[in-house]
């Protein structure tokens, strides 16, 4: 285990669109190399939540500290910012850029956070091999198979070592075999320290991680250790 | 031939091929220049308003989307009157006398008014997904939209947009109605010159020609554009070189068509 830091901590949390109350008092504390599932149904208000702690919203009320640093109050462009530096983002349906090459794809973030362009190139080939792809380097998303495209996510989510993996229904496109398939990844990126958390409305990728929490009507409902 | 009135009417070899000559030398250069100004004034226009389009606030939408109903809806002659005529005589002269610069901006204002739908319903075909994930990567939401969102719309809006410049050259010819002088005259004017000296149509044909070298050459110019974008270039098999980082992100993004 890392030392028992917080990776994120939330108190008090709320979100409201003009009167209509979306998130209410949510308090969540998730430590280094933890891996947590956020469950609930549609409606729920964890699309909401997932928005806040990826920093692409930003809450009505409470405090948010991602990494040690307070982000509840800090502008549009800070955000950005954070989010580049400190939060890999895996989406249900890959989000690849279509003709980039899958090596560029990974070299983005990296690109934009400024990497000089070598290190992004080698940087990149290393993540395709730890997600297992390292013979795609040079394909278009198009040629690959949809667990192939989210492996690719993976490795782009990952390429600024981020403090936080956020993964938004990361299996939810793809057949059970290739679900699993990724999921085991997800197994091994735990493995290797990373803090992980995945939101999700089934229940048996839930299953595998070591905390749940279940969001029911903008409040957190139950949470359980595994 | 000299007997039959309407060969005589409209296909006049000899008033023609008079024509042509100032068509070429001072006509063909003006309508260009009003045409290319007044896309360059409406492209600009289109680009803010599509974003004002966009906005999820209804009073950020309501100014943009009265502009566009009011200009789709106007006669095209009745906004060149109003800009060309009206401004001056109420005093606003940006242009001083120059008919030229009202003529642009009337035309302009018509053509960001049809573009601005063009680029927003592109906008809008994009999938939200690469917006968000574009955000996720540490832009902000401007700077996504520049770099990966706007690029991708317009991409698949090349045909519209090729539609609504064949219609900014044709309208240029309304400039008429403000009286241009020597050196300024574009095609219609010259030609309609002949036919009032002449009495004879063939001048029109003439300048029609002249209309049609430019616009046909325009519509499969970008349709060409538009199935290499889309088909991709015969480059692609092989591993691209590396380009500068800044233009490699623009050009991915540039160059990146449906989604996933």
């Amino acid at each position: 285990m890392t030392e028992p830091m917080a990776a994120l901590k939330v108190t008090g949390l709320s979100k409201s669109y003009g009167h209509h109350v979306v998130l209410r008092d949510i308090s969540l504390e998730i430590l280094r190399g933890e891996t947590l599932c956020l469950i609930g149904p549609s409606g729920s208000g964890k699309s909401t939540l997932m928005a806040i702690l990826g920093c692409l919203d930003k809450p009505t009320a409470g405090t948010y500290a991602l990494d040690g640093e307070r982000v509840e109050a800090l502008s549009g462009g800070e955000l950005a910012q954070i989010r580049n530096d400190k939060i890999g983002f895996v989406f249900q349906q890959y989000n690849l850029l279509p003709k980039a090459s899958v090596v560029r794809n990974v070299e983005l973030p990296m690109l934009y956070a400024g990497v000089a362009r070598k290190e992004r190139r080698a940087r990149a080939l290393e993540l395709l091999e730890t997600v297992g792809i390292p013979e795609k380097a040079k394909v278009l998303p198009a040629a690959l198979s949809g667990g192939q495209r989210q492996r690719v996510a993976v490795a782009r989510a990952l390429a600024n070592r981020p403090a936080l993996l956020l993964a938004d229904e990361p299996t939810g496109a793809l057949d059970s075999k290739t679900g699993h398939e990724v999921l085991e990844l997800f197994v091994d990126l735990h493995r290797q320290g990373n803090t992980i958390i995945i939101v999700t409305h089934d229940l048996s990728i839930a299953g595998m991680a070591q905390r749940q929490v279940e969001i029911h009507d903008g409040l957190i409902k139950i949470e359980e250790a595994a | 031939m000299k007997d039959n009135p309407l060969l005589h009417t409209f296909f006049n070899w000899e008033l023609i091929a008079g024509t042509f000559p100032r068509l070429l030398t001072e006509g063909l250069l003006n309508t260009i220049l009003i045409a290319a100004g007044a896309i360059g004034v409406g492209i600009a226009i289109a680009l803010f308003t599509a974003m004002l389009l966009l906005s999820s606030r209804w009073w950020i939408r309501l100014p943009a989307r009265i502009y566009v109903d009011v200009f789709r809806g106007l006669p095209v002659i009745i906004t060149v009157m109003l800009v060309g005529v009206g401004l001056p005589a109420a005093g606003i002269r940006p242009f001083g006398t120059n008919p030229f610069g009202y003529a642009i901006l009337a035309i302009g204002i018509i053509s960001g008014a049809y573009t601005a739908e063009i680029f927003r319903s592109g906008i809008q075909s994009v999938d939200p997904g690469q917006l968000q994930a574009a955000r996720s990567l540490g832009m902000s939401y401007l700077r996504a939209m520049r770099l990966i969102v706007v690029p991708q719309g317009i991409r698949r809006v090349l045909p519209a947009l090729a539609g609504q410049f064949v219609k900014d050259i044709k309208e240029s010819s309304l400039v008429y109605l403000l009286g241009l002088a020597v050196g300024q005259r574009e095609l219609f004017f010259i030609a309609q010159e002949e036919v009032a000296r002449t009495y004879n149509s063939s001048p029109l044909i003439a300048a029609g020609i002249c209309y049609l070298c430019l616009t046909i050459p325009l519509t499969h110019f970008v349709n060409h554009l538009d199935r290499s974008l889309r088909e991709g270039r015969p480059a692609r098999r092989t591993s691209r070189p590396d380009e500068e980082p800044a233009a490699g992100l623009a050009s991915a993004a540039a160059t990146a068509g449906e989604n996933r």
